[in-house]
């Protein structure tokens, strides 16, 4: 058992072109390790700060069938977070290290969260684009090559379907209603559209990830290649909603057989990256305070578990 | 004081007549939050009728290092199933 390095790393690349899966207890390269814990966290903190936004609106929902959906919905996002911080845990990073690195800044969740909810039609317009764009990186994500993760994304991308449905049938709602309804959804798309087609980070050419997560099939589609998938599916699903995408640029390519689209602004996306979107700040702090204010409620459960288990050990020795 | 709630794994039987199966793990205080947090997390669309919880840290698991001595003498015993057996067609009900 005196593989050298270069070995253990050609038999580990040889498993993952076979297409087997590479489970936590298995050997692996430090940065595969370390590529994954950044991944699946800002993963999973993007989960966590996403119910924030779409929770403004819990209180306001404008009927009860609409609050329980919403609701639900928030519901699985935390669901969703605690499933992949336990994925990412499995690489030997604990949970309380996971939320230093979100609360410190260090670590970064998906910069569309950093978007404020302005009207109702938000919620519609975040379940529709913003979940829509999620589950075409999650299906992908389905088949990447690290075991827990694409557990997880299996359980997340049955549940996010209802996630984008309520939103659609929102959008619809509006869509159909009066004709100040009909604008406020068309307002929440102006908004949503492009902080959406972010979502999927930069371009190729310029993201500095993509070649080693396809090598690592940690990713199995590249971020422009996804961003046409979503534009090709979205845009039809905005016509039947009678809904105006804000794209002068956009036409259907007959050549290419998809959508041609205008160009991204990708300074906003740094900007708000870097922590000068509309929200950051408002984000850290609510995620902050609740995490403080939190803190005797866990220390209170931990000394009341210490407390019972001590009980029953000396109940046994009075036995 | 700070100090992390511990890691428990979850298990969940979909329904009578089916094994446990292993859904993923969470942290909970103890083994009443475990079991709490767990009908929380693993159990909001009825995914199950039974929970079990243990603390991760009473699993011992094999190591995948030594997956050749453990699991490869299993392969050449092709004996052991039943197509190994060469019997006539119209053999019948075997």
């Amino acid at each position: 058992m005196s593989l050298n390095i270069e070995q253990l790393e050609k038999e580990f690349q040889d498993k993952i072109d076979r297409g087997e899966n590479i489970e936590p207890k298995d050997w692996m390269p430090e940065k595969y390790r370390k590529t994954h814990i950044r991944q699946i966290s800002q993963h999973a903190h993007s989960e966590i700060i996403g119910m924030l936004p779409e929770g403004n609106w819990i209180t306001r929902a404008p009927s009860l069938r609409r609050k329980v959906a919403l609701l639900a919905k928030v519901q699985d996002e935390a669901g969703h977070g605690l499933y992949l911080y336990s994925a990412a845990e499995t690489l030997g990073i604990s949970r309380d290290e996971l939320f230093d690195q979100l609360l410190t800044g260090k670590a970064k969740y998906s910069s569309i969260f950093n978007y404020p909810t302005l009207s109702w039609a938000d919620i519609g317009a975040i379940g529709w684009l913003v979940d829509g764009a999620a589950i075409i990186n999650q299906v992908m994500l389905t088949r990447t090559s690290y075991g827990p993760y694409a557990r997880a994304m299996v359980r997340i991308c049955k549940e996010e379907s209802f996630h984008q449905r309520q939103g659609y049938e929102i959008m619809l709602t509006l869509s159909n209603g009066t004709e100040a309804q009909k604008q406020m959804a068309q307002d929440s798309l102006n908004r949503w559209w492009w902080p959406s087609l972010m979502m999927f980070g930069p371009p190729d050419e310029v993201s500095t990830h993509t070649e080693q997560s396809m090598k690592w099939k940690i990713k199995r589609k590249t971020n422009d290649e996804l961003r046409q998938q979503f534009v090709d599916i979205t845009v039809p699903q905005a016509e039947i909603l009678g809904l105006t995408v804000p794209d002068p640029d956009l036409k259907w390519n007959e050549e290419r057989a998809h959508y041609d689209f205008g160009e991204i602004n990708w300074d906003e996306f740094w900007q708000v990256i870097k922590g000068y979107g509309p929200c950051n700040k408002e984000r850290m702090t609510t995620r902050r305070k609740s995490w403080d204010e939190g803190e005797w409620v866990r220390d209170a459960a931990v000394a009341h578990a210490e407390k019972k288990a001590a009980r029953r050990a000396e109940l046994k020795k009075a036995v | 004081m700070k100090k992390e709630w511990p890691i428990w794994e979850v298990f969940i039987r979909s329904k009578n007549g089916l094994e446990h199966r292993h859904v993923g793990s969470l942290h909970a205080a103890d083994e009443t939050m475990a079991i709490e947090n767990a009908r929380d997390v693993y159990t909001r669309r009825q995914e199950g009728v039974s929970i079990w919880v243990v603390e991760s840290k009473h699993i011992t698991a094999s190591n995948p290092d030594n997956n050749g001595e453990m699991f490869e003498p299993a392969k050449d015993k092709a004996y052991r199933h039943p197509t190994f057996y060469d019997l006539p067609v119209e053999l019948k009900h075997m």
